[in-house]
């Protein structure tokens, strides 16, 4: 007989429950959720399915651990120890353990699909084995959603949830930036622009909970932070800025406005200034160690480097402000 | 309660529903997919070697030809010959379409899809990711349908304007209009616990296994035939329900994850299996049918696994009912472990290290799981239920039942895989079934005039009967029930059948079945597992029904059904198929007797003659 505490409830509340269950060796948490209902509680509500850490529906909090029930073992926890099993705490709660996930789909819609090689027709795919196992390590996620509950940028943030895709998306973005034939090449800029890779500080917490073991954060997120930061600091990109016109520069990022806007709330006597709103700020070019050029000799016009950057034409273009004007929408 | 319009309602959010679904929708109709768990849940996820395909990348003398052969051996030619022959077919088509949505197979030296050898196939035929093929499978399908749902949503401004995702929703009841033609079907939603009528000409059911009639399954929770008895009760038939697959390694130890596969790859790669002996028992086990293929020393085994070509290959890759058998047998011999398995080692014939990149599953598996790490040590298995070759009456073409708008694709549907399935088959099954299952449907959907009515009356019939044991003071525990089921199926219709025991199974289906009626469920409508087992329990029930009269009737042993006072093949039986239906009146199961479909001409030549005296008459042989 061991001890278990059990939230019982939905949205409107509810509260932990004792238990006192048989455990047998060789069980996981589980196994003793199963038995509980099969002998005290016949409506205890749990999502699973195959009961061997492949599917990812048994997603909960154990002791506080975002863990799956199949794959925590009882023999991990003392003898006398209380165990104590709660709802994923990211997602709503529909009733006891099941929470609502809809936000994963949700943000796996809004992330654009491969998109295949115009001029490769079925069964012409040639890849090597090396180029397509970085994306295979992504591939393997089960979407148990664990790093996306963990995740503490919108763990107790509601509000970020509307900006931010979570780990579960970083690597599916970094997982088509690595496939080698996805012929869309702006992977990397969707993440930042539109995912709000930006938000994420690298804590790891995502990668701690993975029950795949996927290196989320070193594989995916921070490969996909640097080769944007690349990409903005790129000296031919730099030199096309200073050297083409606004209108014949590559467009690196996709055209189509981005799926965020946030809404503008105008308040009383004071600018509709949205700070939420992640634009790409202006500033001045700088070098490889961080800081503006300073070098005369190698800079294209004389006196100081303009603070706002030297390629920043005026007036600014108003799409890549962080200001709403209130007569337009 | 909700009501929906769609042309085409697939049931089932697994491989063939999300096939079948794609192509419905590519054929521009309205299309909704039922998924009993989350979307991209499905117990397709839990397949591991891969899918067998004769796209002849590794081996070139690779062809459909040989497939076709190999798949009719594994299913002792009671195969229905067109659909083994589409399927050996079509599967390369498949399998390189799936590249085309984004899937990432393993790859060879020059880049193409890497394919393995596995139990029954000739060559290494088996397009795989690691040992995480399933999950590829269904990711790269349901991202498919994400993809489709975008190209909608860039159309008409909604993401669901064409293909629309009820997860979470279980169907009770299809829906037959007053002229007996597929109208709707009738469930509830699992969160809200509120009804959901859809209105449809044309249904796809794709539903997946009945394994969760049985004690030692790896199957999930939702393997509970629920296809299977919504086709038999809107009129449509079951065939081969007594062929049962029982994977031949589950692991018996821990107790938590007894009936969790590994994967037939284990073998493939070099894994053997012994006895509390030590000895490596496989050698005595091999039949005469196979004799000629396989090796009949270890020395000569063991070379096979480097030199192909100049060897035979080991007995650990007979196909599974036989190593099942053997399994089986040396364990009633008392040469088994105390839970009931034996041994399966790895670890003395790979380095770790090719182990851990080989099988990774496996591996992370059984050091989290079991803290048993293959690498060192031997794993414990045994027999499971696994898969079920029988299943929907479906034309082959295209994978219609008998009843007007009710198409089957899967493991649901019955015939392909004959009385037993080759591994690697079930996944290329589902691509190339599904996809004509969502093909006819939506033609058929399209050839009608008007839509077919959903009887009011019906609709209040199946909301009473859902809503029943809710009302139910004091009635019975349905987990008590499933695991009284469980019992029955796990003894008496298991791996290993005897006539009395079969009788006795029958007796005991009967009285389960009166309690059944009587099933209970405390608490409310919303997430309710108590309320949905109970409900799911009488699909189980009249499927495991099934299979007893079959397996009572068909006095032989083939493939998945092994009769111990019967234990030759009879050629006779060959030529039988037993189809379940319901008796209008009682609802009971009745079994008739039906022929095989006779293989063509062009497609026999393919056989030599000497091979077919085995599995044929010699009435049949002097015919063709």
């Amino acid at each position: 007989m061991r001890k278990f505490k059990v939230w019982r409830g939905d949205s409107s509340g509810g509260r932990l429950n004792d238990y006192q269950v048989e455990v047998n060796e060789g069980e996981v948490v589980l196994d003793v959720i199963h038995r509980l209902q099969a002998t005290q509680e016949p409506d205890l509500a749990c999502r699973w399915n195959c009961k061997a850490g492949k599917c990812g529906s048994c997603s909960m909090e154990i002791n506080g651990m975002p863990r799956l029930a199949c794959m925590t073992r009882m023999s991990t926890f003392e003898e006398s120890e209380t165990v104590t099993v709660t709802p994923l705490r990211t997602f709503p709660v529909i009733r006891d353990l099941v929470t609502d996930v809809s936000y994963n789909y949700q943000k796996a819609r809004e992330l654009p699909a491969f998109a295949p090689p115009a001029d490769v027709a079925p069964g012409d795919y040639r890849m090597q084995q090396i180029d397509v196992e970085r994306s295979q390590e992504f591939r393997k996620c089960i979407e148990c959603f664990l790093c996306q509950n963990t995740c503490h940028v919108v763990r107790d943030h509601e509000e970020n949830k509307r900006e931010f895709a979570g780990p579960r998306f970083f690597i599916r973005a970094a997982e088509l930036d690595m496939h080698p034939l996805d012929a869309r090449g702006d992977r990397k800029e969707f993440a930042t622009q539109q995912q709000g890779l930006g938000y994420c500080n690298i804590t790891k917490c995502c990668t701690e909970v993975c029950p795949e073991h996927i290196k989320i954060t070193d594989n995916a997120i921070i490969p996909m932070k640097e080769r944007v930061v690349d990409r903005r600091y790129d000296p031919l990109v730099v030199i096309a800025r200073k050297i083409l016109r606004r209108d014949q520069l590559p467009t690196a990022a996709p055209a189509e406005p981005t799926l965020h806007s946030p809404p503008v709330t105008v308040m009383e006597g004071k600018a509709p200034v949205d700070f939420s709103r992640s634009a790409e700020a202006a500033g001045p070019e700088v070098g490889p160690d961080g800081h503006v050029n300073l070098n005369e000799m190698l800079s294209d016009r004389v006196a100081a480097a303009s603070p706002f950057g030297d390629q920043t034409q005026f007036p600014l273009d108003p799409g890549d402000l962080n200001y709403y004007h209130p007569d337009k929408k | 309660m909700d009501k929906y319009q769609y042309d085409v309602v697939v049931i089932g959010a697994g491989g063939a529903g999300l096939r079948a679904a794609i192509e419905a929708r590519l054929a521009g109709k309205r299309t909704a997919i039922i998924s009993k768990s989350l979307f991209g849940k499905a117990h397709t996820v839990m397949a591991e070697g891969g899918a067998a395909a004769a796209m002849g990348n590794v081996n070139s003398n690779d062809n459909w030809m040989v497939h076709y052969r190999d798949t009719m051996r594994g299913g002792k030619f009671l195969n229905n010959f067109r659909m083994a022959e589409l399927h050996a077919k079509e599967s390369p088509d498949r399998i390189w379409e799936l590249e085309t949505y984004g899937a990432l197979f393993d790859r060879t030296r020059d880049g193409r899809i890497s394919q393995r050898n596995f139990g029954g196939h000739e060559y290494p035929r088996l397009a795989h990711v690691g040992d995480r093929t399933g999950l590829e499978l269904i990711r790269t399908l349901q991202q498919k349908i994400v993809s489709l749902q975008q190209e909608d949503k860039a159309q008409y401004g909604d993401y669901e304007a064409r293909i629309r995702v009820f997860a979470e929703t279980t169907i009770t009841e299809l829906m037959l209009s007053p002229e007996g033609a597929i109208a709707g079907a009738f469930g509830y939603y699992r969160e809200s616990g509120e009804f959901v009528l859809f209105e449809a000409p044309a249904i796809v059911l794709a539903t997946g296994g009945v394994g969760k009639s049985y004690k030692v399954t790896s199957n999930s929770w939702e393997y509970t035939g629920d296809g299977h008895a919504l086709a038999l009760r809107a009129g449509a038939k079951l065939i081969n329900m007594e062929f049962l697959q029982f994977h031949p390694t589950g692991m018996v130890w821990p107790p938590s994850v007894k009936g969790i596969l590994v994967t037939e790859s284990v073998r493939g790669d070099g894994g053997i299996l012994t006895n509390t002996l030590g000895e490596r028992f496989m050698f005595k086990y091999v039949p005469d049918v196979f004799r000629k293929q396989y090796a009949e020393t270890p020395e000569e085994a063991d070379r096979w696994y480097t030199d192909p070509d100049n060897n035979r290959r080991p007995p650990e890759l007979l196909p599974r009912d036989e190593v099942a058998r053997a399994i089986n047998s040396e364990v009633k011999a008392g040469r088994g472990t105390k839970s009931g398995g034996v041994y399966l080692d790895v670890s003395k014939r790979l380095p770790a290290e090719v182990i851990r990149k080989k099988l990774p599953s496996m591996y992370h598996q059984f050091k989290e799981l079991a803290d048993v790490d293959i690498t060192k040590q031997p794993m414990e298995v045994g027999p499971t239920c696994h898969y079920v070759m029988g299943g929907i009456e479906v034309d082959a073409d295209t994978a219609a039942t008998s009843v007007p708008g009710l198409f089957a694709a899967g493991e649901c549907s019955g015939g392909m895989h004959g009385s037993n399935r080759l591994g690697g088959n079930s996944l290329s099954d589902l691509l190339v079934f599904g996809k004509r299952a969502g093909e006819h449907a939506a033609a058929y959907a399209s050839a009608l005039d008007g839509r077919p009515k959903v009887r009011p009356s019906d609709v209040d019939a199946a909301s009473e009967f859902a809503l029943a044991p809710l009302s139910r003071d004091g009635g019975e525990n349905p987990y008590t029930l499933q695991h009284e089921l469980q019992e029955v199926m796990g003894s008496l219709v298991g791996i290993i059948r005897r006539e009395g025991e079969l009788q006795q199974a029958i007796i005991d289906l009967a009285a389960l079945k009166e309690r059944v009626q009587k099933v209970g469920a405390t608490g409310g409508r919303r997430y309710n597992p108590g309320w949905h087992l109970a409900l799911d329990l009488r699909n189980m029930l009249v499927v495991s029904e099934c299979t007893a009269k079959a397996a009572l009737e068909r006095t032989e042993s083939r493939g998945g059904h092994t009769r111990e006072d019967y234990p030759k093949m009879d050629p006779q039986w060959r030529r039988i198929n037993l189809v379940c239906g319901l008796a209008p009146s009682s609802g009971d199961v009745e079994l008739t007797r039906q022929p095989v479909p006779t293989m063509r001409p062009d497609l026999l030549d393919l056989f030599d003659k000497s091979e077919l005296a085995k599995y044929m008459t010699d009435e049949e042989l002097s015919q063709s």
